[in-house]
Formats: C-alpha cells, sequence, structure tokens
C-alpha cells in the first residue's frame, strides 16, 4: 500500500454541554492511501460525518477537536486555522454533501461556480477556468457540458445537480474527497450511476475518498475498505469483504443480518435490540454491552480494546463459523 | 374476496402558473399526471407493495386510496364500497374506521404538544368510543412500555416514534393499513425492528397492508404481490416470488440491477441511463423508452397495455 494520503490518530471530538463534555467521536483511528475508498458506516448518531467534519474544520462550535492528530499528505493539519484552513479547503480536500441543492450557490450559474473555486485555488487565468470547467463537466457526464456552463443549480434535476458538485469537489485537483452520504437524497438508479462516477474519477485520478453513508449495499459495491462506528468509536476496520463476509464485532454482524436482502426470502430478520446510546449516557465499558447477546462481564467493566486491522474493538470477538 | 379494487385510477394535477403570468408569457395551463389509469386488486389480509422512484405516483396512490386525495378519475372501492360516491353516511363510517395509514416521517407525523396517550385513542374518541386503557395496551403491544403514554413525543427516539404511530393506527381496530415508506427515515437496524413488528401484527390483527416504499429489498421482504410503477402507470405486477425470478419489464430489471447489493464487492452494475423523464411532457409511446435497451420503433408510437403473461401483468410489447 502507498503512504496514506490521509491520516487519523486518536482523534476525539469534544462538545462541552451544561450536563457536562459529551465525546461524539472518541479515538478514533484510520489511514487512507491514494486511490482508496474508505467506507465510513454506521448509525444515525455513530459520529461518521462528525468524524469527516472535523478533518475539514468544519465543526461548528462548541464542537472542537479535543484531541488526537490529523495528519494530510505528510502536514498535521488539525491545528490550522482561518485562512491556512480555507486554503486547503477546496485545494486539498473536496467534500461532497447529502443534499445537491443545499451545496450550490442558486444566485449563480454553475460556470461561475467551478471558475470560482479554481481561480481561487489555482494558479490559472480565467480563460483557462473556464476551459477547464466545460471539461469538469464534460467528465463527470453532463451532457451538452458548453452550453448548460451558464444555467443555474435549479435547471437541474437532482442526480445532474449531484455531478455538479462532484464536478465542483474535484476541480481544483484535490488529493482528497470527503463524501458524505452522496447518494442518500437520490433514486436507486441515480444512486448507481453517481457510485460508479466516483468509482472510476478516484481510480483515474488517484483521489482518496471517505465515503460516509449508512448503506452496506453502498460500501460492499464502493469500498475497497470498511470503518464501522458504533457510539463515536471504532467497532471494526479492515477490507470490505473481511468486515462484511466475516463480521467479528457483534454489532457489524448484527447490521448484516438486519438488512433484508433482494435474494431472501421471508424469513424473521435478525433485530439488534434497543438503540444507539444518547451521547450523554454511553454506558461504561463497551457502548455496545447493553445491546449485544454475546456480551460478559468484562464487557461491561473495562472498555473495548484497542482496535487494529486485524482485530475488531471487542472482547470476544465472533468467529467465522458462529455467524450464520 | 379483494379488499381494495382500484380500476382506472387516475389522478392530474394543475401546475399551472397564476393567471396573469399565463397571460403575459402567454402559456397555457399545465398538468401534471401523476396516476393514470392504474387498476390492482388487494386480497384481505395480504401484503400488497408498490415500488417506484421518486415522481412514480405511489404515495399519490396512498393518498387516494385513504381518502387523503380525491381521484380525477376512475374509482377505488374499498370492501366493494366506493367512498368518493357513496351517499349513506353510516356505510362510509364504518369503512372509515377501517382504513388507516402510517407515514414516512415520524418526527413530522406526531403533534408534539400532545401526550402520547391522546394521539394513539384519537381515532377511537374522535368517534365517541370508550379508550380507557386502550393506548396502554396498545403501546405494550408495539413494544414500548404503558408508562410512555404521559410522554411527549419528543421524548422518543425515530424508531419508537414509528411505534407509536402504528399504535396509533391500530386504535380504531382497522382491516387496511397504508404505510408510506415506514420504514425510510429509519436506521437498518430500527427497522429490522418495526419490519418485524409490522408483521407479527399483521398476523395478531389480520391486517391488509398496502407497503409503499423505494426499497426493493424492504418490499420483497414483506410483500405478497407487488406493482411496479413508473410515470404514474402499473408496468408490471406479479407475485413477490416471480417479479424477482422472472421479471419481464426493462424497468424492472433495471431497478434490480442497480440497487446496491450487501454481496455485491466491487461489483460494475450495468448502468441505468438516463433519469426520470419531466412527468409535464411524458415520452411519447412507453414513457421507458427513451432509457430502455430494447426499444424499438413501436415503443415510441404506441403505449404498450397492461396484458397477462403467466402470472405476471407486464405493460412492454416485448415482454413474454
Amino acid at each position: 500500500m502507498s503512504a496514506a494520503v490521509l491520516s487519523i490518530h486518536n482523534l476525539s471530538v469534544e462538545i462541552p454541554t451544561r450536563t457536562g463534555v459529551v465525546k461524539p467521536v472518541d479515538g478514533v483511528s484510520y489511514d487512507i492511501a491514494a486511490g482508496e475508498i474508505l467506507g465510513v458506516v454506521g448509525e444515525s448518531g455513530a459520529g461518521k460525518s462528525m468524524a469527516g467534519n472535523a478533518v475539514i474544520g468544519l465543526l461548528s462550535p462548541p464542537a472542537r477537536i479535543a484531541k488526537g492528530e490529523i495528519w494530510l499528505n505528510g502536514t498535521r493539519i488539525d491545528a490550522l486555522k482561518g485562512e491556512a484552513m480555507r486554503r486547503l479547503r477546496g485545494k486539498q480536500i473536496g467534500m461532497v454533501f447529502q443534499d445537491p441543492l443545499t451545496s450550490l450557490n442558486p444566485l449563480l450559474s454553475i460556470g461561475d461556480q467551478l471558475t470560482e473555486t479554481m481561480l481561487t485555488h489555482l494558479p490559472i487565468s480565467r480563460s483557462e477556468a473556464e476551459k477547464r470547467a466545460v471539461a469538469a463537466l464534460e467528465e463527470v457526464g453532463i451532457p451538452g457540458a458548453a452550453e448548460r456552463i451558464d444555467s443555474y443549480p435549479h435547471e437541474f434535476s437532482g442526480g445532474m445537480r449531484q455531478r455538479v458538485v462532484i464536478a465542483l469537489a474535484l476541480c481544483a485537483e484535490p488529493s482528497l474527497i470527503i463524501a458524505d452520504e452522496p447518494t442518500t437524497a437520490l433514486d436507486v438508479s441515480v444512486q448507481a450511476q453517481i457510485i460508479a462516477l466516483l468509482k472510476r474519477l478516484c481510480r483515474d485520478r488517484g483521489t482518496a475518498v471517505m465515503l460516509i453513508t449508512h448503506d452496506m449495499g453502498v460500501i460492499a459495491e464502493a469500498a475497497d475498505r470498511v470503518a464501522v462506528m458504533y457510539s463515536g468509536r471504532l467497532a471494526e476496520l479492515g477490507t470490505v469483504r473481511d468486515v462484511l463476509t466475516q463480521p467479528q464485532h457483534p454489532y457489524t454482524a448484527g447490521l448484516m443480518a438486519s438488512t433484508p436482502l433482494a435474494s431472501a426470502g421471508k424469513e424473521r430478520l435478525h433485530q439488534i435490540e434497543g438503540a444507539m446510546p444518547r451521547l450523554d449516557k454511553v454506558p461504561d465499558g463497551c457502548a455496545f454491552h447493553p445491546r449485544c447477546e454475546y456480551a460478559q462481564d468484562k464487557c461491561r467493566a473495562a472498555p473495548a480494546p484497542q482496535i487494529s486491522d486485524s482485530h475488531a474493538a471487542c472482547w470476544f470477538p465472533l468467529i467465522a463459523e458462529k455467524v450464520s | 374476496m379483494a379488499l381494495i379494487s382500484v380500476k382506472n385510477l387516475t389522478r392530474v394535477f394543475d401546475v399551472s402558473k397564476p393567471w396573469l403570468n399565463r397571460v403575459i408569457e402567454r402559456r397555457g395551463k399545465a398538468f401534471l399526471t401523476a396516476v393514470s389509469d392504474v387498476d390492482f386488486e388487494v386480497t384481505e389480509r395480504t401484503t400488497y407493495g408498490l415500488v417506484g422512484e421518486s415522481g412514480s405516483g405511489k404515495s399519490t396512490i396512498g393518498r387516494m386510496l385513504v381518502g387523503l386525495l380525491t381521484p380525477s378519475g376512475g374509482t377505488v372501492e374499498i370492501e366493494g364500497v366506493n367512498l368518493a360516491t357513496e351517499t349513506d353516511a353510516k356505510k362510509v363510517d364504518v369503512i372509515r374506521s377501517d382504513i388507516q395509514m402510517i407515514f414516512q416521517d415520524p418526527y413530522a407525523s406526531l403533534n408534539p404538544r400532545w401526550r402520547v396517550r391522546d394521539i394513539i385513542v384519537e381515532p377511537v374518541v374522535a368517534r365517541g368510543g370508550d379508550a380507557t386503557g386502550l393506548a396502554e395496551r396498545l403501546l405494550e403491544q408495539v413494544g414500548l412500555s404503558a408508562l410512555d403514554a404521559g410522554k411527549f413525543p419528543h421524548e422518543f427516539s425515530g424508531g419508537q416514534r414509528q411505534r407509536i404511530c402504528i399504535a396509533r393506527a391500530l386504535s380504531s381496530e382497522p382491516k387496511l393499513i397504508v404505510c408510506d415508506e415506514p420504514t425510510s427515515a429509519l436506521d437498518v437496524s430500527v427497522q429490522a425492528q418495526v419490519l418485524n413488528l409490522m408483521s407479527d401484527l399483521k398476523d395478531n390483527f389480520g391486517l391488509t397492508y398496502v407497503l409503499i416504499s423505494h426499497d426493493l429489498t424492504v418490499v420483497r421482504h414483506m410483500a405478497d404481490r407487488i406493482g411496479v410503477l413508473y410515470l404514474g402507470r402499473l408496468v408490471e405486477e406479479a407475485g413477490a416470488e416471480d417479479l424477482f425470478a422472472d421479471t419481464k419489464h426493462p424497468y424492472t430489471k433495471m431497478l434490480l440491477e442497480a440497487a446496491p447489493q450487501i454481496d455485491g464487492f466491487g461489483r460494475e452494475a450495468a448502468l441505468p441511463e438516463g433519469e426520470i423523464p419531466d412527468p409535464i411532457n411524458p415520452p411519447s409511446g412507453c414513457a421507458f423508452h427513451p432509457r430502455c435497451p430494447i426499444a424499438k420503433n413501436i415503443c415510441t408510437q404506441e403505449r404498450p397495455d397492461l396484458r397477462e403473461v403467466g402470472q405476471t401483468r407486464v405493460a412492454c410489447h416485448f415482454a413474454q
């Protein structure tokens, strides 16, 4: 594996509240290599978006990075402020959000938005930027790019808008893209197109991608490696095939089993009882133990063990034959 | 016996600009046909799934089934009674209380100022029924505690709220529940809990469901018979097993192929072409022809009728 583009070390995010400090992200570490798609999966409240926002410096106060390090291409970026962070954002990290309509400026034509981004970050002339804007739209598969360059966001359909957002994220040639639920607002047929587009662009350009989603199907098809998050912590990390076919953590196994399959029949779905704990009421020990069917005394007493690429954050990891 | 019988159901929305704009811009009125000539029947104690992408008219059909919208054409008969034209108020009243609905967003469909008890018993109280202890009993049936009856909706998580919505739908002892995307706003582990609950309640209470969803896997898991909608028309209708094992319409094939698969590692799906066309100016002939891999000349000119091929009803010139 080539050197990591993004490397997160023991990252924790804190939000001070009236009743105490809560930790939406708690000691998370992972790397993403060039050309690799890391899927970050988890249910709502798992802290997956919060970790992404911490990387790009979009935590809204009072949320703050409490400890840990974020390295991008060998530079430490977690302490960057103001202007330095602004230059990094867009230039080295592109971002794709869930809702394409709210991430585009409705008052500027998409051509203006693309050239503005490129002129801010790249040493090129306006005419060159305009030429590149058309090329960028062509690359993401917008038909008639030259004519549509002066259109406004509302003139595009949802899928086309998301393509524009991807073009915008890629136009300054960043080395990392954070895609936060990029297809959740889209229809199935359009979702397949957008995922294929992301995969192709990253393969061709060697861009690293952090793909944040709650959809295990999207992860299986798009990601190379996957990080499963639960209650602000990493539960399991590994190659997508290992994690999804032989999950070690009972939470991952439960998630897989509770997903209805197109190929399966009508038998009862596996249920993980309960719900993710509230951030101010994270249980002691392993955060998953109240919902875990294999929990023992040790899980209630001691925090889950350190995670590694070959070992899930679980005292009693499932072995292959235990998982049906 | 068929509990619901839908015939030639059509709904047209007037989406014209205001009168003055039409005069200045010299434009006529504009109409959007959300549902066009749909017919199907739902047998008692079964689950009927309606699948389609956004703009396919699936929610509009659901709203017409429960009477939240009136059809522009065609009829909806429930237990042989057409609620839109029936004049016998007593008859209408009985059937109305047999129909309930569960909505997609459990945050928007519960009144934040009402206690859970009042929310759940409203369908009974509104008809002057006796609701003593009803809320507590129903809460326990949907997997919550009787003590929750005195709380407000904001004290519950999304999945718990959807359980409250289900309890409310059950309170008038309905025969039919129309579920419009009941789990789309929920996490997958909570979705499994709600789907299992819905299956249990169906057996216990002898319910009939109409399940509206964009998620083929959910519909496959729950439904006995499935109707696939495209741009307001039924393009394929079959038993759940047949639809997946022997798919006949190219649109259904495309949907199945495009859905992400949990075991599809690095799969390069055959990509669907284009997007759903503008429903105000739908394509001529078969509405799917611009995206269809097997479209021929006839598809651009003639709209295929829904015809029977084996156990399936399909609207495609080339289906066999």
